[in-house]
Order: C-alpha cells, then structure tokens, then sequence
C-alpha cells in the first residue's frame, strides 16, 4: 500500500505540473483528493491491514493528501497571478494620449508685481493702504503742496469731474489721507497701490489709466540715508542681488528733497547699450523727504517729524523686467498676453 | 532747454570735459541731461568762397556758371540754385569735402561744362529745415559781407556746436537761460562764472519825454519798463546771433526779433519790441482786459479777452497779451524806426492763466509762468537795447520809465550742520559745507555750526530749509549718502482682512480656471449703464461723467464691470481665440447724485465673463461649452469658500438673456446677478453664447466671519434617503429643496438634486426632480422611525406648497 500511495502521489504531482488552466487543477483535486478518488480509497482499504500498520499508513495517507493539496495550491496561486498577469496586460493604455484637461487661470502681470512688491515691503514692516480714485482737488493737489495755480500741476493733467473732484493722478492722496488720521503724533510706515489717470492719449508707452505705488515713512529722526537703505534693499530683491542704485536730484512739489533712483542696467551690466540708452542705469522711481508743507498740512510739526516717500509705475517694471514693449498690452487683455505672464 | 556748448563755453570754459562727461556730471548734481547731440551731421571742406561772376550755364536755363574764389585760388563751379548771384559770400565744398551722409564732393562736367565742387544749401550742410531762414529755404545760404574767402565755413556757421538738451523740473526755471545753466555748471564743476554787466552808451534824449507807465493791476504786474530805441535799421541779426538762436531751436528772423530772442535766451527773460510809431500813444497803460475785448496777435488770430487777462494798451487799446504774445497792429516791420522795448514781470499764474486760454505756449509765457528772475528784469532791457545800438544802429534813449513795485529782495535762510547731517544721514563738516555754499554762489555768514544764507533772486526755488538741503546734498552727492534703515519702533506691517480675502477671491477665481483681467474704469457713456447689477442701478442716480472728456470711449465713469470684460472677449473673439474665461476685481463709482458734488461710493465687484468651450477632451469624446450652470458652480463655488449662502431668483436685466438671468442673493439682498447675454448684445459684440456673473465683494466682504473655532467631525453615522417628485415643469428645484430644508430640519443637513427628467415617461408640462437626502444628528445615530417620521413630513410639505407628487 506504501507503493500505492506513493505511485499516487508522483502521479498527481506530475498532473498539478502540467496543468496550465484554473479548471485543469481543479479536476486534479477533485481526482485525487474527492471523496471518490484513489487516496480516499487507499484509506477504505485500510481496514485490511494490521494494527501497526494501520497508522504508518494512515500517517503517509495524510501526507501525502497534504503534499498534493500545497502542490495544487502552489500551482494555482502561480496559474492566478499569470492570469491576472495577462489581464493587467491586455488592459495597458498608451500612456502618451493627453490628459483630461484642468482649466487654469491666473493673475494678470501688474498683479503679480504689484502682490511682489507688497509682500516685499510687508516684510520690512509695512501697511498697505487704499483710498479713493475719484479724489478731492484739496487731496489730489493742495494737501500735497501743490495749490491751484502751481506750475507743477501741468506735468500731470488731469480728468476732472467738477472742479473740486478729479480722477486721481496719482496714488499719493492715500498718504496725505492716512497721515491725517494720525493727529500728528503717531509713525506712519504704509504703501498704496492703486489706479491712476492722467490726461494722455493711449499709445505704446501712454495710457489714460495705469497702476502706482507709493510708500511712505513718517516718524522722528528719519535721515535720506534710510530711504537709500531702504530702496537699495527693495532694488536689490526685485531686480536681483547683483544691482545697484544711484540717486539723481529731481523735483516733486511734495518731497524736499527729491530724487530719482535708477538701478544699473541689467542687460549691459552699466557698461551702457540700447535699452538704458547708453547711460547704464535705468529710471524706477522717484522719491524724497517729504515736504515740511505736507507735513504740517497733515497735522505734523515737520520740527519733530520727518519722512520719506518714494512712488513707482509697476507697468514700467514689468515692462523693464519682462520687456513688454506697449503699455496697452496691460488693459487690452488679449489672452495670450495674460497667459504668458502666469509664473511671473 | 537746448544748451550749446560752444556759447556755454564762452561763459565757462568746458572744453576740457568730453561732453558725454559733462552731461553725466550735471545729470549727478542736479539737472537731468536727455540728450547730447552734434548740431549738424559732420561735414568737413566747406569754405567761404566769394562769387567772382556768375553767368548762364550756356547748356542749361536752369543752371548758373561761376567763378568762386576760395581764398587758396578761384575754382569753377555749376550751380543751380536760383537765388545765386554775383559778389555774394557762400558756402563752397571743394573736391575732397565731405557733407553730411558721407557725401563726397568731387570735380565732375555738368552739361559739358568743368564743376569744381559745390555751392551749399544750410539744407546740404546738415541744419534742421526749420531752422533755416525764409529767405535761404529754398536755395543756398548767403553770408553776410563780413566774412573772408577760405574761412571754415562750418566755424562761422557753428555746425561744430554740441547741444545738449536739458529735462528741466518746474522747479528750476532758472535754468530756463544760458546765464543760469552757467551758475549751475560752474557749481557742479566747481568753476567760477558771473554775468557780465551791461554796458549801454545811451543818447542825451530821455526816453521819460517821449512815454509814461501806468500799471492799473500792481498784484499782476509789479514791475514795467519801457525802453525807448530811435533810427533802429530792420535787417538781418549777425551771424553769431543767429547760430545761437539756431542752436536753441529758433529760427532767425530779423535782428530787433532775434535781439530780443537772444536775451530771453541769455537771461531768461522775456521781452517784446513794439513799433512805437505803430503804438498809438504815448503811454503804456497795463490793465486786465474787458470781457468780450477783442486784439489780433502776430499770428493773425483774432482773440476775445476776459478779465483774467492782462493786456498791454495804449491806454485805449490792448496791443498785447501780457507775457504770452503781441498784438499785430504795433509788430516791427522793415520800416520800423522807433521800438518801445517791453522788459515785465508778470506774474506767473496770471500768465499761465492767459496762455491756456489762449492755447499759446511760447519761450516767452513758459518763462514767465514759471517765475522769471526779479533780479534780472531791468538788466535784460540793457542788454537788448546794448545789443540794437551795436546792431540794429538803434540810439538808446536816456533812461527806463518803469513802474516798480517788484520784489527783489534775498531772503536769508538759517541753517545748522547738525541738523543738516541730522536729516540727511552723513557727516558733513561745516567746512565743506561752506565750501558748497561758495559753489552755489550764495552768499553767507558763519559762525561755527550755523549759517545764514542769503539766496540770490535767480533761485527763487530755494525758500526754507529743506531746498538749502538739498542744495547742500545735489552738490555734496547722492552717491556718498550711507545706506541705513529706519532706526524708529517697528510695526508688524501685513495685509487687513480685507486685503487676504482679495488675494483668496483671485487665488480661488484662478484656481476655478478663470484669467484675471484688468480693463479701463472710464467707458462710454453707452456702456456705463450697460449690465449694471439690480442694487448697483438702484442707487446710482446717473453714471459719473468727465467735465473734460478726451474721447467718447473715455467719458463715464462706470457702473458695471461686465461690459468690459465683454470687450475683452470680443477683442480675442476676433482674434480667433473663441476660449475665453475671464474674471476681474475691480471698482465701480457710484453717486448718488445726477449732478454730482460728493466723491462717489466705489465699490469693489468680483465679476466674470466666459464664452466658448468649457472643457474639450475631444479622443475621448468629451467637450463642454460655457453653460449658465458653469458659471453658476463658480458662484457656488465662492459662496462655499466664504461660507456665505447665496441664492438665485430669476430675474430680467437689459442686456441678459430673459430666461436664463438671476438675480444673486445674500443676507436678504440682492449682490449681483448671473446669467447669459442676450444675444442680440451677443451678436453685436461678435461673441457666441456668453455668460456672467457680477458680485457685490464690498458686501461679501462684510458679511464674511472669519472661522473662530474648530467645530467636531460628526462621530455619529448619517442616513442617506432619495426621493423622486413628480412637480409641474414651472416649479424650481430651489423652492422645493428650500422646502425639503425647512421641513427636514434640524436633521436634513444636505439637499442634492440628482436627476432632472422630462419626458415620455411623464405628462405633458410636468418634470421630475430627484433629491438626495442626508439626514443627521450630531448628538447621536439616528432611528429608522425618526427618519421616516421626517421623510414623511417632508413628503407632505412638498405635496402641499409645490403639488409635488413621489414618482411611482
């Protein structure tokens, strides 16, 4: 019966090899291991056997049920995966076929450089302040020491309402308004960004309507040196470490004095070529200490306090820094324009 | 201001700077160089030569045969220029001359005759047409006698002249003369100038015996003074002055005009010559003018005057427009004698006011509106009658008779060296700021720290402390100012809440896939009112409008975003880009007033436009256009973000499609609307199917609740429950899921609709909404019979407000 049960077992082995089907396997369990299969029936036939013999046999029947079951299940869970294999495979796809698109907006060029230079400036501890574009003739003009009449008023004119109300001209009557809600004792440290309008004709390097920032800084003791700190430490981060400045005089009826800043040219490193034509240095913005007769109009004693303000086109750094050649290019909205911009 | 460097020279030697060098230096110190130019193209070769004869080419009618003597020799030369004739001094290029665009000159035959060179036109030796006399415009220039055959034509004729052009801020009129560009580069290079002192041989005649001045407006006109030239001779101004005023951009005219030019050149200040004879009178009366008076101007515009003008007269008649231009009546002419030379001090606002009016901007009112030197009036009379005596062989008349109440005295000005160094951040000694005080040429005295300087009258800019400092800094340097940063108490800095939700709107509007747009806030007037939301309309009486406007598409103020972003859409349309979602925050203006007198509320709108296709997939078959409900999940999308409930009522708006526009609430009031446009607007913009939405973000802004605390997860599981109703096709889904929430309360947290039918399967005007039904106790789980108890409530109460049948 030892032999038997042997012979049975290298037969269903063999068998579970060379079954190359799920169904195959399952016949050969069914053969050898069913009720009615030939183990089973060694076993029936053990009663003829002798007392010692009986679980010599027994034992072997068992291991050899038990070999022929972990055969069967080796194999089937090779047969499974082999399957599963082929139809993993047959469901590849072409990975290169273009993805279901996600629609993504973005924000417009003079924003990104306008939240830029906010953050910049909040980083070193400064407001950001709004106020109004239609604006009062006395903020627009007078409470920044420019009275009806001045000759100054000419380089900025203007779309009035009435004669009293204007489109602002510029962003500072933000500052003029914000100094005033300070009775003349508190420190003022804030930027305005805004829309302004001016009596232009729309061409490549004109527009009707364009973007300002100004900043400002009121408090006591405040030196020139510290408004060059501070707009060599702003040049430096927005156009890049390598930079420098340079202050020219220059002239704004509210600052005293007042200068213009350039920052070397990036494309010629100073040397002088085409776009800072020839010079070296291109033209950012315009700033000074500001003027005793803005203070005192804001209700600080310009004895005590002093300042500095600076005021600066974000259409003219963008278009200094991304080489945008027409300032229409930011309020006509052509998408392509917009799109271009979203890393900016 | 235009600058030649040859006449600067004379006042200040700056030959030893290249001029590149030169304008860096005053663009450093104070005044900002635009541009350095040669005054012509180079040319080189070109002498006087003086016509020996000249006769008819015998080959051509047009052309002249002659021979020129050029000092080395006389050469023959072809010459076509009708105004050529014999004995005249003109400008020769012999062969190996050069003229500007590299233009060599050689010896060649014209017509079968021998052409030794050239005859030149100021044209052909590089002189901006403009600047070239009447008489030579149209044919060769002619020198006058005085000048010798070989001399360097070029030379005499300052072609070699270097201009540069100066940006000059309102603030330094007094940069508005050579004399006073010569203050400001001796300062700037540390050099010595002064302007020299007139020196006029006057007649025994007293020039009071023939004119008196009677000033009626003091505040306008502080100071006149008449001066009175007889047997002046009119003609050409020697060459020298002429160059100069070419230099600076004016064309020549005759030697009284161009005298009188040259000292507003020189000085600054501007004068007028009236021929006397041709005045009508012996006073000079200066008054405001008669509304409606009436004076023809040199330029032979006849002009209405009212009081807020000035005007020189007779006493009668006005033969002036003070300080902005002469009357034609009293105009020197070629027979004019005797000239009454105007030397004034108008004031400058009065000018200004004159010259807008009038829309006349000269040399003359800029000058004067912008403050001409107190100092420097009278001197100027003396240096042009100086110059008419020498020139125009004019006797001077004893005298000025002038009325004066001007002001010219030096205002003294107090400073510190601590304060300075205080304000500025540097370590100035008192030494070197004395020694910029003697560059300014402002007078001082000193005692250790402090210092009181007189300012000179030409600097009428500097009047207190601060312009003493930056006088003191412009001259000491920008470049050696420290860098330091604000030593005062720091603030936080940062954005208000207002600003972060801003920045989350856009962020949220992007991330939604919609582009962020920035449009003009004036429009015309038809697109001011267009779209405007229901409150916005509400409010505002009438759209704000310029007084001025520049152009029709630039005139209102407007009262909705919308139109603008619909032209932003069509501008792409017709470009062929048909896939367009845009969004813009921008402001709105509206008053409250039809004629407005306060500033306007601006109010801040969150508006979109979206037109074309939404989603394109197209291997895998799937493509979406724009659809109201697009626009609609953006809305609901940002009322989700700012946890803010809106609803939608169906509304009609001009311009909006009638049935497919709501009117967006919240908090019980209308923010906005949604919807497509009505596509005759559609059509008229280009654009296909299109659609809106516009929001109050001034209100939304308000009604915003920053979360303050953190509320549970629910631990307790929900129950989900469909129903299907069968309603009459009028009725909205949001009405029944309004009733859905009222009767489910508190358990129903969430209403969704997840199927809309209407069809075969159901009669005629009737539809089927099916809703999804979450129910929920945050305490505790729910009972099956609590869930039904409430489903049947709701059951009921859609049965009885909406007719609402379950669907079998």
């Amino acid at each position: 019966m030892k032999e038997r049960l042997q012979e049975l077992k290298e037969e269903a082995l063999r068998k579970v090899d060379a079954a190359d089907g799920i169904q195959q396997l399952k016949d050969v369990r069914v053969e050898y291991l069913g009720k009615k299969g030939p183990i089973t029936e060694v076993l029936r036939g053990m009663g003829k056997l002798s007392k010692e013999e009986r679980p010599v046999i027994g034992q072997l029947a068992n291991e050899v049920r038990e070999d022929i079951a972990q055969a069967i299940e080796v194999k089937q869970t090779g047969l499974e995966e082999a399957a599963l294999e082929e139809q993993l495979e047959a469901e590849s796809l072409d990975v290169t076929l273009p993805g279901r698109p996600v629609q993504v907006g973005g924000p417009h060029l003079l924003t990104s450089i306008v939240e830029e230079i906010e953050d910049l400036f909040i980083g070193m501890g400064f407001e950001i302040k709004e106020g109004p574009e239609v604006e009062s003739d006395y903020y627009n003009f007078e409470a920044l020491n420019l009275p009806k009449g001045h000759p100054a008023r000419d380089m900025q004119d203007s779309f009035y309402v009435t004669e009293e109300l204007l489109m602002r001209t510029h962003t500072s009557p933000v500052q003029a308004r914000t100094m005033g809600l300070k009775n003349g004792s508190e420190p003022v440290k804030m930027i305005c960004p805004g829309k302004v309008y001016r009596r232009d004709t729309d061409d490549a390097t004109h527009s009707h309507q364009f973007t300002q920032i100004e900043g400002l800084l009121v408090d006591k003791d405040v030196r020139m040196s510290d408004l060059k700190g501070v707009l060599n430490a702003f040049a430096k981060q927005m156009f890049g470490a390598e930079r420098d400045i340079r202050l020219r005089p220059s002239f704004f009826p509210f600052t005293e004095p007042s200068v213009e800043m350039d920052i070397s040219c990036k494309v010629c490193g100073g040397a002088g070529c085409s776009v800072c034509k020839g010079t070296g240095w291109i033209e950012i913005l315009g700033a000074g200490m500001v003027h005793p007769n803005v203070l005192e109009m804001a209700g600080y004693d310009p004895k005590e306090y002093s300042g500095f303000a600076f005021g600066m086109g974000p259409e003219r750094i963008a278009m200094l820094k991304y080489g945008v050649d027409d300032i229409r290019n930011f309020y006509i909205n052509d998408q392509r324009f917009l799109k271009q911009y979203h890393k900016a | 201001m235009l600058v030649s460097l040859n006449w600067l020279n004379d006042y200040i030697n700056v030959r030893d700077y290249e001029p590149d060098e030169l304008a860096e230096i005053i663009t450093k110190t104070g005044i900002e160089v635009e541009s350095v130019e040669p005054v012509a193209e180079k040319a080189t070769g070109v002498v006087v030569g003086h016509v020996v004869s000249c006769e008819q080419h015998p080959n051509a009618d047009k052309l002249s045969l002659c021979q020129i003597d050029v000092g080395e020799g006389v050469l023959q030369i072809v010459c076509g220029a009708p105004n050529i004739a014999e004995g005249q001094k003109v400008a020769v290029a012999a062969p190996g001359a050069v003229l500007p665009g590299n233009f060599k000159i050689k010896k060649t035959k014209l017509r079968g005759e021998e052409s030794n060179g050239m005859v030149c036109s100021l044209q052909e030796l590089g002189v901006d047409e403009k600047d070239v006399p009447k008489e030579y415009q149209d044919g060769i220039y002619v020198f006058p006698e005085d000048v010798q055959a070989g001399d360097d034509a070029i030379s005499l004729l300052n072609l070699d002249d270097i201009i540069i052009e100066l940006g000059l801020t309102p603030n330094r009129a007094d940069c508005l003369s050579m004399a006073g560009v010569a203050y400001e580069v001796a300062a700037a290079l540390g050099r010595e100038y002064e302007l020299i002192a007139e020196k006029v041989e006057e007649g025994s005649e007293k020039a009071e015996s023939l004119v008196s001045v009677e000033v009626e407006d003091p505040e306008a006109n502080p100071y006149y003074g008449a001066f009175i030239l007889k047997d002046v001779t009119v003609g050409p101004s020697p060459l020298w002055i002429q160059n100069r005023l070419t230099a600076a951009g004016i064309r020549p005219i005759n030697n009284v005009v161009d005298i009188t030019n040259y000292v507003l050149l020189e000085y600054g200040q501007p004068l007028h010559a009236f021929d006397f004879d041709r005045f009508g009178s012996d006073k000079v009366v200066t008054r405001r003018a008669r509304d409606g008076e009436k004076i023809t101007t040199l330029d032979d515009q006849e002009r209405v005057l009212t009081r807020d003008h000035l005007v020189i007269t007779n006493g009668d008649k006005a033969h002036a427009i003070a300080g902005v231009m002469g009357g034609a009546e009293s105009e020197v002419q070629e027979d004019t004698n005797t000239i009454l030379l105007e030397a004034a001090y108008f004031n400058p606002a009065n000018v200004r006011q004159s010259a807008k009016d009038h829309g006349l901007r000269s040399e003359a009112s800029t000058r004067f509106e912008k403050g001409v030197d107190p100092g420097r009036v009278e001197r100027a009379g003396l240096r042009a009658s100086e110059l008419l005596r020498e020139y125009a062989g004019a006797t001077v008349l004893q005298g000025v008779v002038s009325y004066d109440q001007l002001d010219r005295s030096e205002k003294t000005i107090d400073v510190n060296t601590t304060k300075i160094n205080n304000r500025l951040g540097t370590e100035i000694t008192r030494e070197e700021i004395a020694s910029i005080l003697e560059r300014l040429q402002f007078p001082y005295e000193q005692s250790d720290e402090d210092f009181t300087i007189s300012i000179p009258t030409r600097r009428g800019d500097v009047e207190r402390f601060e312009d003493v400092l930056e006088e003191v800094a412009r001259i000491y340097g920008y470049d050696n100012l420290p860098y330091t940063l604000p030593s005062g108490a720091s603030q936080a800095g940062g954005l208000s809440l207002e600003q972060q939700l801003k920045r989350r709107v856009k962020a949220y509007f992007e991330g939604a896939g919609l582009d962020e747009t920035i449009t003009y806030s004036l429009t015309s007037e038809k697109q001011s009112t267009m779209l405007v939301s229901k409150e916005v309309a509400q409010q505002a009486a009438a759209p704000v409008k310029l007084a001025m406007p520049m152009s029709e598409d630039h005139s209102h103020l407007r009262l909705s975003v919308v139109p603008e972003l619909l032209q932003s859409l069509a501008y792409n349309v017709a470009r062929k880009q048909h896939n367009i979602a845009y969004y813009e925050l921008g402001t709105v203006f509206i008053s409250e007033e039809s004629e407005v007198t306060k500033q306007p509320h601006e109010m801040l709108r969150a508006s979109g436009a979206l037109t074309g296709e939404w989603l394109s997939h197209p291997w895998q078959q799937e493509k979406k256009s724009v659809d109201f409900f697009v626009v609609k999940g953006i809305v609901e999308g940002l009322s989700d973000l700012l946890d803010i409930p809106m609803t939608f009522e169906k509304a009609k708006i001009e311009g909006m499609h009638p049935g497919r526009t709501a009117n967006i609430m919240a908090d019980g009031k209308i923010i906005g609307f949604i919807g497509q446009v009505h596509p005759k607007l559609q059509k008229e913009w280009g654009l296909k199917e299109t659609y809106v939405f516009d929001l109050n973000a001034e209100k939304l802004f308000e009604l915003y609740e920053k979360e303050e605390a953190f509320e549970a997860i629910p631990r307790f599981p929900s129950v989900s429950r469909d129903i299907a109703l069968v309603v009459d096709e009028d009725v909205s889904a949001g009405d029944i899921k309004e009733t859905i929430l009222e009767a489910g309360s508190p358990l129903v947290k969430q209403v969704l609709v997840f199927d809309l039918y209407q069809g075969e399967h159901l009669s005629a005007g009737k539809k089927s909404l099916a809703y999804n039904l979450l129910y929920l106790d945050p305490e505790r789980t729910l009972k099956d019979e609590e869930v039904e108890s409430a489903h049947e409530n709701i059951l009921q109460s859609v049965k009885e407000r909406h007719a609402a049948e379950l669907r079998g």
